[in-house]
C-alpha cells in the first residue's frame, strides 16, 4: 500500500486534526477556558476551510505534484487503490459543508450556554464534526463499503444530536425517532449494496456499471439502496419521521440536519446515481420522476397548514429536496452545476431562517407562526433576514433563490421533462403561499403582545449577516455559479 | 482616460451617500456635499475636453476613444451588453453641458430651495440625475444608453414629483413618467430590431459605416417600409417621447410642476435634448439606412417647432412659455439633424444642431433660473401678477434680457449662430420648411419679447413687499450663464463637432441671416408695440381671432385628445373587459386552485399519526412499491 497517497486525503485529515485537537481541549482545558470552546471551534473549522476550500490545484502545487493535479483537475483521481476518490468538486461541496457547518456552529451559542447544556458544549462541536467528516467519506467513496461506512459515521451521532437536550421530552422522543427509522432505512441500504454484491461481485464503483444487466433482483437492490439516502433527504415516502424529529431536536440540530446532512446526501445521490447506475438510468428517472412529484406536493400540502415555525420547516425542507432533485434526474452537467448551486444558495437561505427561529425560540420560548405575529415592530432586523431568507426559499428575484430554482428548472427542461418542471412550477406558487404567510405574520398582522425587542449575540449576527450576504450576493456574483459549472464539467 | 469614469461615479457617490445617511445631515451640508462633488466632475470633463479636443484629433479627424468597456452580460459571441465609456466630439460637449449646467443648478439650489422640506432629498436626486445623465452620453452602446435612458426618466419622474404633497405636482410625475415610457417601449422594440439584423449594439461598430452589418435586414419590408427604417424610426418615437416632440409632448408643460432649477436642469438644457442626442450618435445610421426616416424627423421637428411657438405665445404661466419654448427650440434641433448629409460641406445641419442644443442649454438653463429668480421675488408663476420688475431684479432683469436676445437671434449673442446655421441648412434642403422655420423663429422673437414685457414692463402689480433680488448664491449662476451666452457664439464649432469628425469651415449665409434678423427685429417690433405698455392691441386681437386664440390656449386639444383616448377607448373599451376577466376567470381559477390545496391538505393530514411503526412500514411498503412499479411496467 502506497502510503504517500495520504496526502491528498488533505480534506479528512484536516478535519480529523480539528476534531482531535477539540476533543483534547474538552477533556484537558480548565473550566474558565472552556468558556472559550464556541470560538476555538468556530476558528478551528475557518482554518480548516481555508486550508482545504482551494481546488485541488493549489493545495497540490504545494507538493509539487502537478501531473497529479493535472489529473485532478481533468477529473477523477482514484487513491488508495480505487477506494477513495479525488475530484475538485467534491471538494467544493466538501467545502460548501463546512462553510454551513461553521454557520451552525455561530449560532449555537444561546442554546449551548443553557443551563443544562454548558457541561455538554463541547459534545456538541464534536460529534457535529464527526457527523461531518462521515459526509467527507461519502462524497468521496469510490467504494460502496467506504460508503456505507461514510453514511453510518454520518447518521449514528447524528441521533445523539437530535437527543442532545436529552431531559427535554420532545428531544429523547425525537432521537428515539430517528435513530431507529435511520437503522432501518440504512438496513435497507445495506441490504441493497448486498445484492449489488451478489450480482455483480464488485463493490467498486467503477467497475460495478459493467455488470449491470438490468434484472429485476439489480433493480431491487437498486431500488433498497436508494432508499437509504432518500430517507437522508426525506423524499416522500420516506419523509414522514422528518416533521417529528426537526420538531424535537434543538433548533440547531435541525438546522444542521435540514442542510448539511441534506446536501451531502443530494450531492453522493446524484454521484453514485451517474457513475454507479449508469446503465440503469431509464428505471432511476422514472422512479425520480414520481418521487419528485410526490416530494413537492405532499410535502406543500402539509405545509400549508403548520403551525409550529419548526415543523413548517421541516416540510418546507421536504419540498426543497424535491427541487434538488431536479437537478439530479437530469444526470447531465448543467444537472450537476444546478444541483451544487441549489445546496449552496438553499444552505445560506434556510441557516438564516433557522439562525432568527433558534435566536427568537431561545429568548422567548415561542415558536408557533402566530407568535411570530408583529415582529417586525419590536425586532425589525431580524424580521428583515427573515424575510429575505423566503423569500429566496420561495424564489422571488432577486435574491438567490431564485437563481438556483431557475437552473435546477433549466437542468430538467433541457432533459425534456416539461411536465415535471410545469408540477414543480405550479407548486412554487403554493409555496409562495406558506412563506408568505410568515412574512404577513411578521409585517402585517398586529399584535399586542409581540415577542419583545431583544438584541442577539455577536457571533449569531455574524452568522445571520453571513447568511443574508451569501442569499443578496450569490444570485448576482455570477462567477459563483460560473466556478461551480465550470468544475461541473464531466464529473 | 481612465479619470473619466469618476465624471459618472462621483455623482452617483454623492447619491449614495445624501440618499442613505442625508437624513442625518443638515440640510446645508447636504447641498454642499452635492454641489462640491458636481463640481469636481465639472473640472474633471473640462479637462476630459481639453485632453480629448487637443489630442484625438488625427490626420484631422477626431479618433473615438473607448477608455474603459467590460463585458456584462453575454448574450451570443457577438452580442454582448457591455458597459463602458465612448469618448467621441459629441459625447464630450455633452460632458462639458451636463456637469456646467448641473453645477450651475446645484448652486443655484442652495439659495432657491432654501428651507424647503426634503432639502437633502432634493440634492441626492439632483446627484442621480446627473449620474444617469453623463452616463447615458459615455454609453458605448446602445443598451447602456437605455438602461441610462431609463435611469434619466426615474430621476425626472422623482424631481417632478418632489413636491409630494400637492396632487398637480403627483399627476404631473406620472404623466411625464407614463408618456416617456410609452415612447420607450418603440425605443426599446427598436433597439431588438437593430441588434436583431446587426448582431451588434456597440455604437463604434452601427456607426462604423460599414453597411455589411446591415446585409441581414435587406431587402425585407414591412408595411411597405423596410425592417431597418422601422427599426430606426422606432428609436426615433423614444427619442421623440424624451424630447417631447409632437404629439408625445404633453407631459413637458405639466412637467413644470417640479422646482424651478430642476426644470432648468432637465426640462430644458439636459434630459429633453437627449432624444436629439439619440438620433445624433446614430445618425450615420440613420443617413445610410434610412433616409426617409431623416425626412420624417425633420417633418416632426418642424410641426413641433411651429406648433409649440403658436401655443407659446398665449400662454399666461412663465414657466409653460419657457416650456413650449423649448419644445420649439428642440424642433428646431431635431430639424437640422433631418435636413443634414453625412459628409463635408453636406453636414452643416449636424453641426448646427449640435451647436444649437449648446448654445440654448446656456441660455435656457439661464432663462428659466432668471424664471426662478422671478418666481422667487413675487411668489407666483402668473405673468398678471409680475410688470414693472426691472426695478427691482435689476441683475435677473438683465441676464433674462441677455437670454431673451439670444434665443430671438439677434446678432452677436449665441442664438444667432446656431439658429442661423439650422435655417441656412434647412433653406438648402427644401425652401419650403425653410420658410416654415424662418416664421417659427420669427414667433420665437415675439412670445419671448411679450414674456420679457410683460414680466419686467408693462403694468407694475402692486405687491405687499417690494420684490427683491435673489441672493449670490443664485445671481451668480445667472451672471456665468449670460456671460457663456454672450461669448459661446464665437466658438469655432466646426472645429470641435461635426458629422464626419473632419474640420467644418463656418461660413455665414448673409442672405439667410439679413432675412432672419430683420424677421426677429420686426417680431421684437411688434412684441414692444403690444407689450411695453399696458395696450389694448392684444385684447383686440384676441377677440378678433377668437377662435385660434381660444385653441392654441388650450394647446389645440391635444391633452383632451389623450384623455378621450385612454380614458373613453382605453380604459373603458379594453382596460374594463380585460379587468372583468382577470377578476372573475384568472382570479377564480386560481382561488379554486387554493381551496383545492387547502382541502387536499386537511384530508391528508391524517397519515402523519406519530408513530414510529407506521413510519418504517410505509419505509418498507414505498421501497417495495417502487421496485414492483419499476420492474413490472
Amino acid at each position: 500500500m502506497d502510503y504517500s497517497n495520504f496526502i491528498y486525503l488533505k480534506e479528512e485529515l484536516s478535519l480529523i486534526a480539528v476534531i482531535v485537537i477539540l476533543l483534547l481541549y474538552d477533556i484537558f482545558g480548565s473550566k474558565k477556558s472552556l468558556n472559550y470552546f464556541q470560538p476555538v471551534a468556530c476558528l478551528l473549522v475557518g482554518v480548516h476551510l481555508l486550508l482545504t476550500c482551494c481546488p485541488a490545484r493549489a493545495a497540490l502545487a504545494i507538493f509539487g505534484d502537478t501531473p497529479v493535479a493535472d489529473q485532478v483537475n481533468a477529473g477523477v483521481y482514484p487513491l488508495l487503490s480505487g477506494m477513495y476518490n479525488l475530484y475538485p468538486l467534491g471538494s467544493i461541496v466538501k467545502s460548501i459543508l463546512a462553510i454551513g457547518t461553521l454557520i451552525v456552529f455561530l449560532q449555537a451559542r444561546n442554546w449551548l450556554e443553557g443551563e443544562r447544556t454548558i457541561i455538554r458544549r463541547g459534545e456538541f462541536y464534536l460529534i457535529t464534526l464527526f457527523t461531518l467528516l462521515g459526509m467527507y467519506f461519502m462524497i468521496a467513496a469510490g467504494n460502496f463499503l467506504l460508503f456505507y461506512l461514510g453514511l453510518e459515521l454520518a447518521s449514528i451521532p447524528m441521533a445523539t444530536l437530535v437527543a442532545f437536550d436529552k431531559f427535554r421530552d420532545r428531544s429523547a422522543e425525537a432521537g428515539a425517532k430517528y435513530i431507529l427509522t435511520a437503522i432501518f432505512a440504512s438496513g435497507l441500504s445495506l441490504y441493497g449494496i448486498s445484492l449489488i454484491y451478489g450480482t455483480t461481485g464488485t463493490l467498486y464503483f467503477t467497475d460495478i456499471p459493467a455488470a449491470l444487466t438490468g434484472s429485476a433482483l439489480q433493480v431491487m437492490a437498486f431500488v433498497f439502496f436508494f432508499t437509504g439516502l432518500a430517507f437522508k433527504l426525506s423524499l416522500v415516502p420516506f419523509h414522514q419521521w422528518t416533521p417529528d424529529v426537526y420538531e424535537g431536536a434543538p433548533t440547531s440540530v435541525t438546522a444542521y440536519l435540514s442542510v448539511i446532512s441534506k446536501g451531502a446526501a443530494a450531492f453522493v445521490l446524484m454521484v453514485i446515481l451517474g457513475k454507479v447506475f449508469g446503465p440503469l438510468v431509464e428505471q432511476w428517472q422514472a422512479i425520480l420522476f414520481w418521487v419528485i412529484i410526490a416530494t413537492i406536493t405532499v410535502a406543500n400540502l402539509f405545509a400549508l397548514r403548520q403551525q409550529n415555525m419548526k415543523r413548517f420547516f421541516a416540510y418546507s425542507s421536504i419540498s426543497q429536496a424535491g427541487y434538488i432533485m431536479l437537478g439530479v434526474i437530469s444526470g447531465s452537467t448543467l444537472g450537476m452545476a444546478s444541483l451544487v448551486y441549489y445546496v449552496l444558495v438553499y444552505m445560506f437561505s434556510n441557516l438564516a431562517a433557522f439562525g432568527v427561529i433558534s435566536i427568537i425560540e431561545h429568548r422567548s420560548g415561542k415558536e408557533t407562526i402566530d407568535d411570530y405575529n408583529g415582529l417586525y415592530s419590536t425586532n425589525p432586523r431580524l424580521s428583515v433576514v427573515m424575510m429575505i431568507a423566503l423569500f429566496s426559499l420561495a424564489g422571488i428575484p432577486p435574491f438567490a433563490g431564485f437563481f438556483s430554482k431557475f437552473f435546477v428548472f433549466a437542468a430538467a427542461v433541457e432533459e425534456g421533462y416539461y411536465w415535471l418542471v410545469f408540477i414543480a412550477l405550479l407548486n412554487t406558487v403554493i409555496s409562495l403561499y406558506y412563506y408568505l404567510r410568515v412574512v404577513k405574520s411578521m409585517f402585517i398582522n398586529k399584535n399586542e403582545s409581540a415577542i419583545a425587542g431583544f438584541r442577539s449575540d455577536g457571533y449569531t449576527r455574524l452568522g445571520l449577516v453571513a447568511c443574508s450576504a451569501g442569499i443578496l450576493l450569490l444570485g448576482l456574483l455570477s462567477v459563483v455559479y460560473g466556478e461551480i459549472h465550470h468544475y461541473s464539467l464531466g464529473w | 482616460m481612465e479619470y473619466t469614469l469618476l465624471i459618472v461615479l462621483l455623482p452617483l457617490l454623492s447619491f449614495l451617500f445624501l440618499g442613505l445617511a442625508g437624513k442625518g445631515l443638515k440640510p446645508r451640508v447636504a447641498g454642499y456635499i452635492g454641489t462640491i462633488v458636481l463640481a469636481i466632475a465639472a473640472g474633471l470633463s473640462y479637462i476630459t475636453a481639453w485632453h480629448y479636443f487637443t489630442t484625438a484629433k488625427v490626420d484631422g479627424v477626431f479618433e473615438k476613444w473607448t477608455p474603459l468597456n467590460f463585458r456584462w452580460l453575454n448574450f451570443t459571441e457577438h452580442l454582448h451588453i457591455d458597459l463602458g465609456i465612448l469618448l467621441d466630439p459629441i459625447a464630450v460637449m455633452m460632458l462639458v453641458v451636463i456637469t456646467t449646467v448641473s453645477l450651475m443648478v446645484h448652486l443655484y439650489s442652495l439659495g432657491y430651495m432654501h428651507g424647503e422640506r426634503g432639502f437633502q432629498r432634493y440634492y441626492a436626486f439632483l446627484s442621480l440625475f446627473s449620474f444617469s445623465m453623463l452616463g447615458l452620453v459615455v454609453a458605448t452602446n446602445i443598451f447602456q444608453m437605455y438602461i441610462f435612458w431609463e435611469l434619466v426618466g426615474v430621476s425626472s419622474y422623482l424631481l417632478i414629483g418632489f413636491y409630494y404633497t400637492k396632487p398637480e405636482a403627483v399627476a404631473a410625475s406620472k404623466k411625464a413618467f407614463i408618456v416617456t415610457r410609452f415612447a420607450d417601449l418603440g425605443f426599446l422594440i427598436g433597439i431588438l430590431l437593430l441588434s436583431f439584423y446587426t448582431g451588434t449594439f456597440s455604437f463604434e461598430r452601427l456607426t462604423s459605416g460599414d453597411t455589411s452589418l446591415f446585409a441581414g435586414a435587406e431587402g425585407l419590408s414591412f408595411m411597405g417600409c423596410s425592417v431597418m427604417s422601422w427599426a430606426l424610426a422606432l428609436i426615433f418615437m423614444g427619442g421623440a417621447g424624451k424630447s417631447a416632440m409632437f404629439p408625445l409632448h404633453v407631459w413637458l408643460p405639466d412637467a413644470m410642476e417640479g422646482p424651478t432649477p430642476v426644470s432648468a436642469l432637465i426640462h430644458a438644457a439636459t434630459m429633453v435634448v437627449a432624444g436629439v442626442y439619440l438620433v445624433a450618435r446614430l445618425f450615420p445610421v440613420y443617413y445610410l439606412e434610412a433616409p426617409d426616416v431623416l425626412v420624417l424627423i425633420a417633418i416632426v421637428g418642424a410641426v413641433t417647432s411651429l406648433y409649440a411657438a403658436i401655443v407659446a405665445c398665449v400662454q399666461t404661466d412663465i414657466k409653460r412659455v419657457l416650456a413650449f419654448s423649448t419644445i420649439s427650440q428642440i424642433g428646431f434641433m431635431m430639424v437640422g439633424l433631418g435636413v443634414s448629409g453625412l459628409e463635408g460641406h453636406e453636414g452643416l445641419g449636424y453641426m448646427a444642431s449640435m451647436f444649437h442644443l449648446f448654445t440654448h442649454a446656456m441660455f435656457k438653463a439661464l432663462l428659466f433660473l432668471g424664471a426662478g429668480a422671478i418666481i422667487h421675488a413675487v411668489h407666483s408663476n402668473e405673468m398678471t401678477r409680475m410688470g414693472g420688475l426691472w426695478k427691482h431684479l435689476p441683475i435677473t432683469h438683465l441676464t433674462f434680457l441677455v437670454a431673451c436676445l439670444a434665443i430671438a437671434g439677434i446678432p452677436p449673442f449665441s442664438g444667432f449662430f446656431s439658429k442661423d446655421e439650422i435655417l441656412a441648412a434647412t433653406f438648402h434642403f427644401n425652401p419650403v420648411l425653410g420658410a416654415v422655420m424662418s416664421f417659427t423663429a420669427g414667433l420665437t422673437a415675439f412670445y419671448m419679447f411679450r414674456l420679457y414685457y410683460r414680466i419686467f414692463w408693462n403694468k407694475a402689480t402692486h405687491h405687499d413687499h417690494a420684490p427683491h433680488e435673489a441672493p449670490g448664491s443664485m445671481t451668480v449662476p445667472l451672471i456665468f450663464l449670460a456671460a457663456v451666452t454672450l461669448v459661446a457664439g464665437f466658438i469655432p464649432f466646426g472645429k470641435f463637432v461635426t458629422s464626419d469628425s473632419a474640420d467644418y469651415i463656418i461660413h455665414l449665409d448673409w442672405v439667410v441671416a439679413t432675412i432672419s434678423v430683420a424677421i426677429a427685429v420686426i417680431a421684437i417690433g411688434l412684441a414692444t408695440l403690444f407689450y411695453r405698455k399696458e395696450s389694448s392691441i392684444p385684447d383686440r386681437l384676441a377677440t378678433t381671432f377668437r377662435g385660434l386664440h381660444a385653441a392654441a390656449s388650450q394647446r389645440f386639444y391635444l391633452d383632451e385628445v389623450y384623455l378621450f383616448i385612454t380614458k373613453k377607448i382605453i380604459f373603458n373599451g379594453i382596460s374594463r373587459p380585460v379587468a372583468w376577466f382577470d377578476h372573475h376567470v384568472v382570479d377564480g381559477t386560481m382561488n379554486g386552485f387554493a381551496t383545492l390545496s387547502q382541502r387536499l391538505s386537511g384530508s391528508i393530514r391524517g397519515f402523519q399519526s406519530g408513530q414510529l411503526q407506521q413510519y418504517v412500514m410505509v419505509i418498507l411498503l414505498g421501497a417495495l412499491l417502487i421496485t414492483v412499479l419499476v420492474v413490472f411496467i
